[in-house]
Formats: C-alpha cells, structure tokens, sequence
C-alpha cells in the first residue's frame, strides 16, 4: 500500500491531518526499535540551511546517513549565490531540486519553505522558516509525547514560559488540538498565547486554561512542556522578579504523577534548574535524541512510496 | 430613468459597482489597479444613498468583471452591488460575496514574509472571525484583520 506522505512536501503542522501525524510518529517508534539503514541507498538529500542551527541541521543530517542516504548542502547562507550574486530562492531551489531527490530547509524568512515547495521538483520538508513553522521539532514532540506517554489521546499539557513568540509551541497546541488534549497555558502577560491562535483553540472545541501557578498545576499534568523566556523581552529588574514564576525546580515537582514528563525545545538557559535533570520526569534530552527519528521517520515516509 | 435622477454620467457597456462604503472607492481603485489599464473609468464620491446615507460609486466602461473578480471586492465593500450594462441598460445584477481567498492583489503586511520579496504572487486565504474577516498568508501563515489592509496605503 502506497503510504499518503510519498513525495509529499512537509511544510507546516497545518497541512498534516490526525492519521497522517500518527503514522509519522509510529514510523519514528518503529525505526528507533529497528534501524534501517538500507532504506535510503543511492538517495541523496540536500541539506540547505540559509541561517544556523545545530539540533535541527545535526539531527537531519544523520537521519539521512543513518538510513543509508548521502547528504550534500551548506550550513550558512552567506556562502550561498543566493546571498553573494543577488540569485532568487525560487531559482535556487530550481537547482538544487534537480540534483538530489529531496531537500531540507531552514530560512530566516516566513514562508520561504512554501514558497520553495512550489520550485521545487522534488519534495521539500521544512527545518524553520523564521518565526512561522518548524513542524519536524513538532513531530519530535509527538513521537517524545507518545513514546513516554503510549498515547497522544487526552492528555493533561502544560506549556510554560514565552508562548507569544515561541513556534514551537503555537504548533505543538495545533497538533495535539486534534487529539483531545486539555491544555494550561503559564507565562507572564507580556508573552501571553495569541489571541489568534487562542481564538482557533476555541473554534476547535479545545478545552484550555491560562493559570499563574505553575506549580498548583504540576499534580494536574501528564506533560510539561517548558520553553525560554528570553532575557532581552524585558528590563532586567522585571526579568529578575519575572522569571523566579517561571523556572522549574526539582523541588516543584515532589507532587508530580508519576507518568508526567518535562519536555524542552532546547537551549535551556536557566528555565530549568539542573537538580530536575536527575528527576525521573526529565526527558528533554531524549526529547532531542528523538529528533533523528523523528526526521527518519518523514524522510523515510517521503522518499519511499511503500514504507509504513 | 429620469436624467435628473443620474448622479454619475451613465455608461454605454461596462460594469458599474454601486454601494461602495464611502470613502472606500479609492482605495478600491489602487488595490484592484483599475485605474491602471485603458478602460475609462468615472468614480462618483460621497454621493448620496438612500440605505448607506453616503457612498462611492465606480463606472468602468467596456469590462465586465466576472463573479471571481468581483467577489473580492467584497473584502472592502460587503455590501457592493454589480451591475453589468449594456446599451445603457442593466443586464444582471448581483451583490458580492466574501471570496475563499483572495490572489495578487494585496501584499502581505508582514515584512519579513518571503513574498515581499520573491517573484511570486501573493495569496491569501479569508475566513471570518468573531473579530471580523481575517486574512491569512498563504506563504508566512500571519493572519491579519481586513481592518489592517484599509488602513495601509
């Protein structure tokens, strides 16, 4: 059976319907279990990133390899003839397209991976396209969400600190949207969730609470989900008082349930204090190992029609 | 009609869109380019009406917008009427409605959207909110009140 990712681009969270997120996500559990590392021979995958990142960029890049692909591309736009001679992305992409059989992407502009998908001859999954998507860092969150969890239905989800500015967030809470999910949103006013997207939550029927105790909600919650507040959104005296509301400490989660999960996009600076990172409840590292199968998982679904 | 009923010169073939909010024709001029191409066109500001209290009224001769063009009108003027002439009468008529989304008209308000500056036609998806109609970017996925597009010169 030919599976309904085939030579299809990954360009935001929006386009990929419930049953299509859960075949990603087993396909992860499925390849971290068994690797395959003859699934990718004689591909080869472009790796194109017009800013720099070091998980998102690593972690694609060794999916590639570990699945027998080979990997060509550039870490830094500046080195580009898009950035050096005045070239369009959409000609680029046009190139880069003919060489390989599919290619990643990171772009500082918002909208660049579509705009790419439409260039392009081959499908393109989307590394972040400035403040829009990141849809893979999603799909790693699911794949960490349901490996800790064994379901992705109905949970309780907390997501604390920048939920304005912060994408990974704004598409974690669409996807999970389709799963039933309850959700409490803890962060200071000044980084409140969106009214927009507050708005879709409501149209969507999801249940969701802003709350200002982090941690009267701890015993509540099956997933953490913490992410930076980032020190240059505020003057340092209001960071100072600000952020002792919004840091996780070891001590907090004496009540937690046993099942519940802290989770983090990475960097941490000091969200998290590192006493936590002993606790049975992190998991933000293996979080960022699941990166790889997670983006396995797509590169596998995309470049091979029957695997699934 | 009686002549002395006619606040804007009546035209021969063409389309006339009556019951424009007032002060929204011009506007409607630059963003749709009417203005741009050869057809003479006759535009009628603040006149009087009898449901609005003021409106604007556009007259282009020798086009006939088709129903896709003219629906996204609707995005300035809901309440727009079309009128299709010809030899001085009214051949059909029909009020617009909100399109689905609306191409290469408008530019993405977000600065830092690739479609600011890349050789691509904007688009945006429409949709209606509590808030009022929002349009969202096919490209940079920012959604944006229609308030935000009357506002922008």
């Amino acid at each position: 059976m030919t599976n309904p990712l085939h030579n299809k681009h990954i360009i935001s969270i929006a386009d990929l319907s419930r049953d299509e997120l859960e075949l990603i996500v087993a396909t992860a559990k499925q390849l971290k279990q068994s690797p395959r590392p003859d699934l990718l021979t004689n591909k080869v995958v472009a790796s194109c990133f017009f800013e720099a990142s070091t998980r998102t960029r690593l972690s694609f890049e060794t999916a590639v390899q570990r699945l027998g692909g080979t990997v060509i591309g550039f870490d830094s736009g500046g080195n580009t003839s898009l950035a050096q001679k005045g070239e369009t992305l959409a000609d680029s992409v046009k190139v880069i397209s003919s060489y390989t059989d599919a290619f990643f992407m990171r772009h500082p502009k918002e909208g660049a991976a579509r705009l790419a998908s439409e260039f392009s001859s081959v499908p393109v999954i989307n590394g972040g396209d400035g403040a829009n998507q990141h849809p893979t860092q999603t799909l790693l969150d699911l794949f960490s969400i349901y490996e800790t969890q064994g379901t992705l239905e109905g949970l309780n989800v907390a997501f604390v600190g920048d939920l304005k500015y912060g994408r990974t967030v704004h598409s974690l809470a669409q996807a999970l949207s389709l799963f039933g999910c309850k959700f409490y949103f803890v962060s200071p006013a000044a980084l409140a969730m969106p009214d927009y997207l507050c708005e879709e939550l409501n149209q969507a029927g999801v249940n969701f609470e802003v709350v200002d105790d982090l941690e009267a909600v701890i015993p509540k919650l099956d997933v953490l989900y913490m992410t930076r507040v980032q020190k240059e959104r505020f003057d340092p005296t209001e960071y100072q008082h600000m952020k002792a509301n919004y840091i996780l400490t070891a001590k907090m989660l004496a009540n937690a349930k046993q099942n519940l999960k802290v989770l983090h996009p990475l960097p941490r600076v000091d969200e998290i204090t590192t006493d936590v990172d002993a606790t049975p409840h992190a998991y933000y590292f293996e979080q960022a190992e699941n990166g790889v199968y997670a983006r396995q998982a797509l590169l596998a679904l995309v470049l091979s029609e029957e695997f699934a | 009609m009686p002549q002395h009923k006619l606040q804007v010169e009546a035209i021969a073939h063409g389309t006339v869109i009556d019951h424009i909010p007032a002060g929204m024709g011009i506007r409607i001029l630059k963003f749709f380019q009417l203005s741009d191409q050869d057809h003479p066109i006759t535009v009628g500001l603040n006149l009087r009406s009898k449901h609005q209290g003021k409106k604007d009224i556009i007259k282009v001769e020798d086009t006939v917008f088709d129903v896709t063009q003219a629906n996204q009108l609707a995005l300035f003027a809901k309440d727009a009427t079309i009128n299709v002439i010809d030899n001085y009468e009214v051949v059909e008529k029909y009020r617009v409605t909100l399109p689905d989304a609306i191409d290469s008209v408008l530019a993405c308000p977000n600065s830092n959207c690739i479609s600011n500056e890349e050789p691509v036609n904007t688009k945006f998806h429409i949709s209606e909110s509590a808030s009022g109609v929002v349009l969202k970017c096919h490209y940079c996925e920012k959604s944006f009140n229609q308030r935000l597009f009357n506002e922008l010169n």
